[in-house]
C-alpha cells in the first residue's frame, strides 16, 4: 500500500483543481444559457443542464476510477482502445442517427454517444505509445506511420461528414512536432495559411487590367507574386554565401513554386469545388460582398453578443443577446457568447486565462515525464484542447470561419465532456506514476 | 526545457493573447456592438401623450379622446409568404391582396429592423378580431395612439383637424415620427404646440421572435408622457349647436361675439362637415365627398368668404362722416333718385331715418362730401386724397384688416384705396363719379361674416371693439397675452346713438325691414343687407345685438343666395339671441321655417311673397 500512497501524493492536485473549476463554470453557464432570463430555474432531466450534470456526475465517477488504475493498464490497451474507436467510428457510419445532414451519432432513448469525441483518445494513446516505442519521429517512414495513425480516425470521422472534429486533429501536429517532426510543418503550415489568405482576399472580385479588360483579382496576385518572388530570390542569391548559394536558391524556388500552386489549387478549390453556402461562411469572415444578407446572420449575432458585454457583462442569466435566442447554437458551438454577454471582458479573459493556464499545465506535466508514452500523451491532449479553444473562440470572435466543434467543459454534450474527462483523469494517473519506471 | 516545448507554448499563449485583444475591441474598443445589441433586444416604444382636450367656455367636453390602432409590420419577423399566405394575411388585416403585398415590401423596402405601418385607424370591433388571431401573423403587431373624438360633432372648421404628419412637418419639427398627427388646420394647428404635450419613453426587452419579454427590469431611461394642455374655447356650446342646427340646408356663416369681451360665442359655416368623420378609417372616402362637394363644406365661409356689404354698409359710412364733421345727425339729403335708385316712399331723410329706409341717394351724398373733402385744386385731387382718409377711417372698424388672428386663411377683405384706383384708371384720372358705389356697400368693397359681425359688437359698444378670439384659456394659464385687446374706431359714443336709434326701428317698426328680427321683451337692434350675385338670388345678410342698453351678444349671419336680408338673415339671428339670452326659443312658427328651409339652390324662385325691399 506503500505504492499507492505514492500515488495518491503524487497526484496532480493543481490540474484536478483547474479542471473542477472548468467543469463547475462551465455547467453554471449552461444553466444560464439553457433557461434564458426569465422565470425560475426549471430542473429535472429533461433540461439540458440537468442531462450534463448527470454526465458531469457520470463523468466524474469514471474518472475516478480510473485514477485507481494503473497506468500500465493505458499502455498495454492502447492498440485495444484504438482499436475499439475505429470500430465504433466505422459503425456510426452505418447504424448512427442522422442529426443535421451528418451520421454521427448513437442513440440511446434520450441520450446520444459521439464516437467521434472517444477517437481523440483512442489515437492519443496509439499515437503516444507508438511514438514512445521508437523513440521519436525521426525519419519519414515513422511520421508517416504516426499521420497514419491519426489519419484513420479523422478519415473516418470526415465521412460523417464532421469537417470540424478532423480539424481539431490538427493538434496532434503539437505532439508530433514535440516528437521530432521537422519545425518547417509548422513554418509551412503558416506559410499556407497566409497564402490562403492572400488568395481569398485578391480572388474574391474583378479587375480592370489593360489590354484584357474585366477579369479576376487573382491574376494580379499570381503576376504580382512571381515578378516581387523572383525579385527576392534574386537578393536572397547575392545575400547568401557562395558555398551555399545553389542549395538555397533551389529550395526557394521549389518553395515559391509550391506555394504559386496551392494558392492556384486553393482557388480553383474555392471556385469550382466549395458549396455556395461554404463559400459564403469563408467570404463573410473576410467582411466580403455576400449576396446572401444573411449569410453572416451567426457570426454577426454572435458578435453582438459578445459586445453587448462590455467590461462586466450583464450578469448570469440576464443576457438579452444570448438568453432571448438571437444567437444560434448558443448552448453547443455558440456557448462562449453566453459565458462573455453575461461575464464581460472581465470574465471572458478570465475564462481564456484559465483554459489556457490549463492547456500550459497539461504541457508543463508532458515536459515532467520520463515516460516518452506519458509526454506523447499529454502533449496530444493538450494540443487537442488547443485546437479546440482556437476553433471553436476564433469562430465565435469571428476570426475563424464557422466550423461547429464544441468548447470543452463550456458546450453542452455528454460526449465531449466525458472524453475529455476521461483523458484527463489517464493523464492525471500517469502523471501520478512518473516517478514508477512505466518503461 | 525542451526549446520545441517553448514554441508550443508561446503559440498558446499568442493566440490566447490574440483573442483577449480581440475581445476586448468588440466589447469595448467598437461601441458599435453594445448599440446593436440594444438595438436587436429593445423596442424603444415612445409614449403618445394625451392631447390636450377642447371644452366650450362654461367647461362642456367638445373635443375627447379615443385610442385609435394601426397594424405595423416588423420585416425582420415576417415569415416567408407564399401566395397563399399572403392572401390569408390580407383577409386577416381586412385589406385587398394588392394592398397588403404593396404595404410590405414597402416596409421591407423602408427597413428591415424598424416597423412600418400597413393600415391606419383600425376601428374598435375590427381590432379586437384582430388582435385574438394575431399570433398565427408573426411579424404584425398593433399600435395604439390617441385619436380625436368630437362629441358634438361641430364647430368642425374652427377646431380643424388633426391628422397624419406630413413629410414636411417631420422634417421641420424633430417632434414628429413617421405616423404621427399634427394639428392640420384651425385651432389645432394655430395651438398645436400647447395641445401636443411632451413625449414619453419606455423600452421593452425582446427576444428573437419580437415577444416582449421582462418587461420589469430594473435600470432604464423610462420617462412618463406629459399631456397636452386643454383648450377651453369662447364658444357657447349650446349657442354654437343651435346655430348650426339652423343653418342646415343653407349656405352661408353665423358669428355671434359677446360685445364686452370680444369672445366669439359661435362661429358656424354652412355647409360644414361632421369632425368626427374625420377621424379613424372613414376618413379617406367622407373626405372625398367634401373635397368633390361644389359647396365646399371645407370652406370655413366665416372668416375666409367675402361678399360686398351692402345696405349694413351705409351705417359705418354715416358713423365716419359724423366723426369726420361731414354731416350732422340732422343733416337731410332728398331722395332724388336720379343718379342711384331707391325704394320705399321717402323724400327727404334724416341720417336717422336714412338707416332706417336704407336710403341710397342720402348716402351718396353722404360719401360725395367725405370724398371731396379732400384738399386739392382739382376734382381727382380731392377724390384720392379724401378716399385715403376715408380708408382710414373705415379700417379702424376693423374693414381690410385681419381680425381672426392665427387662425389660418383669414381673410381681410378689401377696402380700395386711392392706389387702387390709380391702377385701374390711373392716377388723377377718377373722382368721386367713378367710385360712388362703395357708399352704398357695392363695388369694390369686400368684408367678410366675422367683420360684420364685429361691426355688430362695435355698434353695441358704441365705439370701440376687442379683438374677435377664439379662447378663452389655455390649460392653467389663462387667456394666452394679445388677445381682448381693447381697439378703438375712432367715432365717439354720441354719434352711434341716432345709428343705434335706426337699428332699433329697423326691427321694432312695422315697416322696419327686420321685423322677423322682433324678440319680446328684448330690445333688439339689427341692419339687414340684401346683396346681389346675379344671377343667382341675393345673399340675405343681418347684422345685430341685443339688449340695446346692455349689449351680450352681436353677430351677423349671411345666408347665401336665399334672398332679401329680413327674410333668412334676421329671423336666423334672432333665434339666436333668443336662444342666448333667455335660453328658450319662443316663436315655434319662426324656429320650424327656419329649419324646414332648404335654401341650397341658388336659382330657385322664391315661393313666398316679396316683402318690400330694404
Amino acid at each position: 500500500m506503500t505504492r499507492n500512497s505514492d500515488i495518491r501524493r503524487n497526484i496532480d492536485g493543481l490540474t484536478i483543481v483547474l479542471f473542477l473549476v472548468l467543469a463547475g463554470l462551465g455547467w453554471v453557464n449552461l444553466v444560464s444559457a439553457a433557461t434564458g432570463p426569465d422565470g425560475a430555474v426549471e430542473w429535472g432531466l429533461g433540461t439540458l443542464h440537468g442531462k450534463q450534470g448527470l454526465w458531469l456526475m457520470v463523468s466524474l465517477v469514471l474518472g475516478f476510477l480510473i485514477l485507481q488504475v494503473e497506468g500500465t493498464f493505458f499502455i498495454r490497451t492502447a492498440w485495444l482502445n484504438y482499436g475499439m474507436q475505429l470500430l465504433l467510428c466505422s459503425l456510426v457510419l452505418v447504424i448512427g442517427k442522422k442529426v443535421g445532414g451528418a451520421r454521427s451519432w448513437f442513440g440511446f432513448g434520450g441520450f446520444g454517444i459521439q464516437p467521434s469525441e472517444f477517437a481523440k483518445m483512442g489515437a492519443s494513446l496509439a499515437l503516444a505509445w507508438y511514438c514512445s516505442k521508437e523513440g521519436g519521429l525521426n525519419n519519414f517512414g515513422q511520421r508517416f506511420r504516426a499521420a497514419v495513425i491519426v489519419g484513420i480516425p479523422a478519415g473516418l470521422i470526415l465521412l460523417q461528414p464532421d469537417a470540424g472534429t478532423v480539424l481539431v486533429f490538427l493538434g496532434f501536429v503539437f505532439a508530433m512536432y514535440r516528437e521530432g517532426l521537422s519545425g518547417a510543418v509548422l513554418i509551412v503550415g503558416f506559410a499556407a495559411v497566409v497564402m490562403a489568405v492572400l488568395t481569398i482576399l485578391s480572388g474574391a472580385g474583378d479587375l480592370s487590367y489593360p489590354f484584357v479588360g474585366e477579369a479576376n483579382g487573382i491574376y494580379r496576385f499570381w503576376i504580382l507574386f512571381v515578378v516581387l518572388g523572383a525579385g527576392a530570390i534574386a537578393l536572397l542569391r547575392n545575400a547568401t554565401l557562395p558555398r551555399y548559394r545553389a542549395r538555397i536558391t533551389t529550395q526557394a524556388i521549389i518553395s515559391a513554386i509550391a506555394a504559386l500552386m496551392f494558392s492556384v489549387v486553393m482557388h480553383l478549390a474555392l471556385e469550382e469545388v466549395l458549396r455556395p453556402h461554404q463559400r459564403e461562411r469563408i467570404q463573410v469572415l473576410f467582411g466580403l460582398e455576400v449576396d446572401n444578407p444573411d449569410a453572416d446572420y451567426n457570426i454577426r449575432h454572435a458578435k453582438t453578443a459578445i459586445g453587448s458585454g462590455g467590461w462586466t457583462g450583464m450578469g448570469w442569466r440576464n443576457g438579452p443577446m444570448t438568453g432571448y435566442g438571437f444567437v444560434p447554437e448558443q448552448e453547443t458551438d455558440f456557448i462562449f457568447c453566453t459565458w462573455s454577454e453575461e461575464w464581460g471582458l472581465v470574465g471572458s479573459t478570465l475564462f481564456l486565462i484559465l483554459f489556457a493556464s490549463f492547456i500550459l499545465r497539461i504541457l508543463f506535466l508532458a515536459e515532467r515525464q520520463r515516460s516518452a508514452f506519458s509526454r506523447v500523451y499529454a502533449y496530444s491532449l493538450g494540443g487537442i484542447l488547443f485546437m479546440h479553444m482556437l476553433i471553436n473562440v476564433g469562430m465565435v470572435l469571428g476570426l475563424a470561419p464557422v466550423i461547429g466543434i464544441p468548447l470543452p467543459f463550456m458546450s453542452y454534450g455528454g460526449s465531449s465532456f466525458m472524453a475529455f474527462a476521461l483523458m484527463i483523469a489517464i493523464l492525471v494517473r500517469l502523471d501520478a506514476e512518473r516517478f514508477s519506471v512505466l518503461r | 526545457m525542451d526549446t520545441r516545448f517553448r514554441t508550443v507554448v508561446l503559440l498558446v499563449l499568442f493566440f490566447t493573447a490574440a483573442f483577449i485583444l480581440r475581445l476586448f475591441s468588440l466589447q469595448i474598443w467598437q461601441p458599435e456592438w453594445k448599440e446593436k445589441a440594444v438595438t436587436l433586444t429593445s423596442d424603444r416604444q415612445s409614449i403618445p401623450p394625451s392631447r390636450g382636450l377642447f371644452f366650450d367656455r362654461h367647461g362642456q367636453l367638445l373635443v375627447g379622446s379615443r385610442a385609435a390602432h394601426d397594424l405595423m409590420v416588423l420585416p425582420r419577423m415576417l415569415a416567408e409568404m407564399d401566395s397563399t399566405a399572403l392572401s390569408g394575411a390580407a383577409q386577416w388585416a381586412g385589406m385587398a391582396v394588392e394592398d397588403m403585398e404593396a404595404a410590405l415590401n414597402k416596409a421591407k423596402r423602408y427597413s428591415r429592423y424598424k416597423k412600418s405601418t400597413v393600415r391606419r385607424g383600425i376601428g374598435m370591433a375590427e381590432h379586437a378580431r384582430m388582435a385574438s388571431t394575431i399570433q398565427s401573423f408573426p411579424g404584425f403587431s398593433f399600435r395604439s395612439r390617441p385619436a380625436r373624438n368630437h362629441i358634438h360633432g361641430i364647430a368642425g372648421h374652427l377646431i380643424g383637424e388633426y391628422a397624419e404628419a406630413s413629410r414636411e412637418d417631420l422634417s421641420e419639427d424633430a417632434f414628429y415620427r413617421m405616423g404621427d398627427h399634427i394639428g392640420r388646420s384651425g385651432l389645432e394647428r394655430v395651438y398645436e404646440l400647447e395641445l401636443r404635450g411632451v413625449k414619453g419613453r419606455t423600452s421593452v426587452l425582446v427576444d428573437a421572435r419580437n415577444r416582449i419579454r421582462n418587461t420589469n427590469q430594473t435600470e432604464s431611461d423610462d420617462k412618463p408622457a406629459e399631456s397636452g394642455q386643454n383648450l377651453f374655447l369662447t364658444l357657447d356650446l349650446t349657442l354654437q349647436q343651435f346655430a348650426e342646427q339652423l343653418m342646415q340646408n343653407k349656405k352661408g356663416s353665423v358669428v355671434a361675439i359677446e360685445p364686452r369681451s370680444g369672445e366669439v360665442l359661435a362661429m358656424v359655416s354652412a355647409p360644414g362637415f361632421d369632425p368626427d368623420m374625420l377621424v379613424g378609417s372613414q376618413r379617406g372616402p367622407y373626405y372625398k365627398t367634401l373635397v368633390s362637394d361644389p359647396d365646399k363644406p371645407l370652406f370655413n365661409r366665416a372668416v375666409k368668404a367675402t361678399y360686398r356689404p351692402g345696405s349694413i354698409w351705409k351705417m359705418v359710412q354715416g358713423l365716419v362722416a359724423l366723426q369726420g364733421g361731414h354731416i350732422r345727425p340732422t343733416t337731410r339729403f332728398s331722395c332724388d333718385r336720379n343718379i342711384i335708385g331707391c325704394h320705399g316712399p321717402h323724400t327727404r331723410d334724416d341720417l336717422r331715418n336714412a338707416v332706417i329706409h336704407s336710403c341710397n341717394p342720402y348716402f351718396y351724398k353722404v360719401m360725395q362730401r367725405v370724398v371731396n373733402a379732400g384738399e386739392g385744386n382739382t376734382k381727382f385731387e380731392r377724390a384720392a386724397l379724401g378716399l385715403d382718409d376715408w380708408r382710414e377711417r373705415v379700417m379702424a372698424f376693423g374693414f381690410g384688416t385681419n381680425l381672426g388672428g392665427r387662425l389660418p386663411g383669414t381673410s381681410k377683405g378689401s377696402v380700395p384705396d386711392s392706389e387702387y384706383y390709380d391702377g385701374i384708371y390711373g392716377r388723377r384720372r377718377w373722382d368721386f363719379g367713378t367710385v360712388y358705389s362703395i357708399a352704398i356697400g357695392e363695388g369694390e368693397l369686400l368684408t367678410t361674416p366675422l367683420q360684420m359681425a364685429n361691426l355688430a359688437a362695435i355698434l353695441a359698444n358704441r365705439g370701440w371693439y376687442r379683438m374677435p378670439h377664439f379662447i378663452h384659456a389655455v390649460g392653467l394659464e389663462g387667456k394666452p397675452l394679445g388677445l381682448g385687446g381693447r381697439v378703438d374706431t375712432g367715432v365717439d359714443s354720441i354719434y352711434f346713438e341716432p345709428v343705434i336709434d335706426a337699428m332699433r326701428q329697423v326691427v321694432e317698426d312695422p315697416t322696419g325691414t327686420a321685423r322677423r328680427a322682433r324678440l319680446d321683451g328684448i330690445a333688439v337692434c339689427g341692419k339687414t343687407g340684401t346683396v346681389q350675385d346675379e344671377p343667382r338670388k341675393d345673399h340675405s345678410v343681418f347684422i345685430a345685438f341685443a339688449p340695446q342698453d346692455d349689449p351680450q351678444i352681436a353677430l351677423s349671419v349671411y345666408v347665401e343666395n336665399s334672398g332679401f336680408g329680413g327674410q333668412w338673415a334676421a329671423p336666423i339671428a334672432a333665434l339666436l339671441m333668443e336662444q342666448y339670452l333667455t335660453g328658450t326659443v319662443s316663436n315655434e312658427r319662426r324656429l320650424n321655417r327656419i329649419l324646414e328651409a332648404d335654401l341650397m339652390d341658388p336659382y330657385e324662385p322664391e315661393p313666398e311673397n316679396p316683402a318690400p325691399q330694404p
